[in-house]
């Protein structure tokens, strides 16, 4: 890779970062309202997997993935604008986080019945293989969604069509509380692609130089008509399901020997063996980040927020007349 | 042309199918078989295998696919093979595809239709004979649509997948081949949103939709000696045609619903409750409901006779109303 490529990369680890980091801070100041879902710690997935994307390729991020949105192309601005409920939101205030996707820029917006996704990706991938389209879908879901059957339904029908969707395993070991060990039986998520007749692989989520090597294989196969695949990242997320969740559930010492396996720490060492000027680049990258967001959050807390009215709004595509309404 | 019912459903789905290249069909065994009511008979032949899709055993897929298609410019009809199965795909119609522009901010359109045979009176049992259109009225976001006789099927359908918003169509299978009717030759369609009258009266209003259409008109005539019946056929559940529910409610003064589906919690409640409350120095009598019994629909005909409305408690239900 170029020296350009390995600092952009860099530079997408740490804005996610720096992004998710200050919306933690804006919850615990009380600047936010519902619920916030940090990945941080997760980084190196989202990064590997939609860098190299093409702005008419598509991804279904999970309720975790808003560096996804970042990296596809979202604007930072309007993505904290949807945060904070305005209406300069993708879901002009009608839902948070992640729940408005940005379309123009081939990111669907997720429900929060996680793995539902996963079916609409399949049936994308359908329309891009019957229109001869070389784009994929990417589908983005936990080792906790995995046992919802919207996500063996699609996999199974995109088994059969060898449609060009990617299954991307999310694997952070808690299903909110939930441990792998009462999630399901078996060793890997990934293991279970053989069931639907093609390739489940298991990587290093934490290692953005594996997880780009697997990514870039997988989306090659679905761009060429060779089908999908189930790729299982094993990451960690180092805050609680959400940020009122303590975790408590783990034990200190897991988390310090994650937090050793940090993406972001892992790729800093990787630029300093490629005797890059690292204390340079970080600083440099960290104000750039710094300033990105700051500009965000400036632009989201000065937005309109929706009237009351704009909720019988975008119901539907021709407004319907009931007395109800 | 006389056409059955499902033979209008046919024809709709074959006509827009070769209007527009983005109209597909998927559903179980739609394609070489037909459908298990051969309601897509040779519609595969025609249009190929990639537009009339045979789909795993998996609702929750097909309507999940279905929006992924929509998203991208296509039109799906998505069938049900019974309308019982609809509950698997129930979040996916509830939360994924009824949600989907708002949530979008106003982004997208969500073009879908999702059919499938529903009710009883053909001794289906309890799978085969639900009448579960409540469960979706309560959903923002959907269209909701239940045709009672070939024509409507026919122009309901096709204005169904014209539409830009997802459209649950409840097609009755009581109905499929023991209505026959004459319908235009040339193309039509039938507007969502949009109740019929069916036959003018003074007396007494009764709202219905789906099967009991027929059994309501035949008591209707066969009581016309008695009392002056005008029908209303809501033909859209959502959204209902207020103005002529109402316009109807305010002329006769009397007003008795009746649906196939069980009473509690179905669309006669809200019926009644609007009538009731916007039409009340009018009415002549309380507005009554007839539905079917607070059960689920048996197999054995006795039971199922037992359970469901048919013209005989029809006629009982006006002659009660008509005497106040």
């Amino acid at each position: 890779m170029t020296e350009q490529k390995d600092r952009e990369l860099y530079r997408w680890l740490r804005l996610i970062r720096e992004f998710e980091g200050r919306i933690s801070a804006l919850d615990k100041q009380g600047k936010l309202m519902g619920g916030v879902y940090s990945g941080k710690g997760q980084e190196a997935v989202t990064v590997g997997f939609c860098h190299d994307l093409r702005l008419d390729d598509w991804i279904f991020p999970l309720h975790r993935d808003l560096g996804a949105f970042l990296v596809k192309g979202a604007d930072p601005k309007r993505l904290m604008a949807q945060i904070f409920g305005k209406r300069d939101g993708f879901a002009k205030g009608k839902d948070s986080y992640l729940h408005g996707g940005d379309l123009a820029n081939g990111i669907f917006g997720a429900t929060s019945c996680l793995g539902a996704t996963l079916p609409v990706a399949a049936g994308m991938a359908y329309k891009f293989k019957i229109r001869k389209e070389d784009r994929v879908a990417i589908a983005f879901f936990g080792e906790g969604a995995s046992s919802r059957g919207d996500v063996h339904e699609a996999m199974n029908f995109a088994g059969v069509h060898r449609l060009p969707v990617v299954f991307v395993c999310e694997n952070n070991f808690y299903a909110y509380s939930t441990p792998n060990e009462l999630q399901f039986g078996a060793d890997n998520v990934a293991d279970r692609a053989v069931g639907y007749g093609f390739k489940g692989e298991v990587v290093n989520g934490n290692d953005l130089h594996a997880v780009m090597k697997t990514a870039g294989k997988a989306i090659d196969r679905a761009r060429r008509g060779d089908g999908p695949t189930l790729v299982e990242c094993k990451t960690y997320r180092y805050h609680g399901h959400s940020e009122h969740d303590r975790a408590d559930y783990r034990s200190e010492e897991e988390v310090i020997t994650w937090e050793s396996r940090d993406p972001i720490f892992l790729w800093e060492i990787y630029l300093e063996k490629r005797k890059y000027d690292i204390a340079a680049i970080r600083k440099g990258t960290g104000e750039e980040v710094t300033r990105i967001v700051e500009e965000a959050v400036a632009f989201a807390e000065a937005g309109a927020s929706p009237e009351g009215p704009e909720a019988m709004e975008d119901l539907y595509a021709m407004p319907i007349d009931t007395e109800a309404r | 042309m006389l056409v059955t019912y499902i033979e209008a459903i046919r024809q709709a789905m074959d006509e827009e199918l070769a209007r527009d290249g983005n109209v597909l069909l998927m559903g179980e065994d739609v394609g070489v078989l037909g459908g298990a009511f051969k309601a897509s008979a040779g519609l595969q032949e025609k249009h190929g295998a990639d537009r009339v899709i045979d789909m795993p055993i998996s609702e929750s897929l097909i309507v999940g696919a279905g929006v992924g298609l929509a998203v991208q410019g296509m039109r799906p009809v998505l069938e049900m093979q019974f309308i019982d199965f609809i509950a698997c795909g129930f979040d996916q119609i509830v939360n994924t595809a009824a949600t989907l522009r708002y949530r979008h901010g106003g982004q997208t359109a969500c073009p879908i239709v999702v059919r499938g045979p529903s009710g009883g009176g053909v001794h289906g049992g309890l799978y085969h004979s639900q009448n579960p259109e409540a469960w979706f009225c309560h959903v923002p976001g959907l269209k909701v649509v239940a045709p009672a006789t070939a024509y409507d099927a026919k122009g309901l359908l096709k204005s169904a997948i014209r539409d830009d918003d997802p459209v649950i169509y409840f097609e009755h299978k009581f109905l499929y081949r023991r209505i026959k009717e004459e319908i235009p030759a040339e193309e039509f369609l039938v507007p969502i949103g949009k109740a019929a009258l069916r036959k003018e009266g003074r007396d007494l209003t009764v709202v219905t939709y789906g099967a009991p259409v027929h059994a309501v008109m035949k008591a209707a005539r066969d009581m016309a000696a008695e009392v002056d019946i005008e029908v209303i056929d809501l033909r859209t559940l959502l959204p209902i045609d207020w103005a002529t529910v109402k316009g109807s409610a305010r002329k006769t003064g009397k007003v008795l619903i009746v649906h196939e589906a069980r009473l509690s919690g179905g669309i006669g409640g809200e019926v009644a409750a609007r009538i009731a409350q916007d039409c009340f120095e009018e009415l002549d009598g309380p507005v009554m409901r007839l539905a079917a019994r607070d059960v689920h629909t048996p197999f054995a005909p006795a039971m199922e006779d037992y359970v469901l409305p048919n013209q005989e408690k029809v006629t009982e239900a006006i002659r009660k109303l008509a005497a106040y």
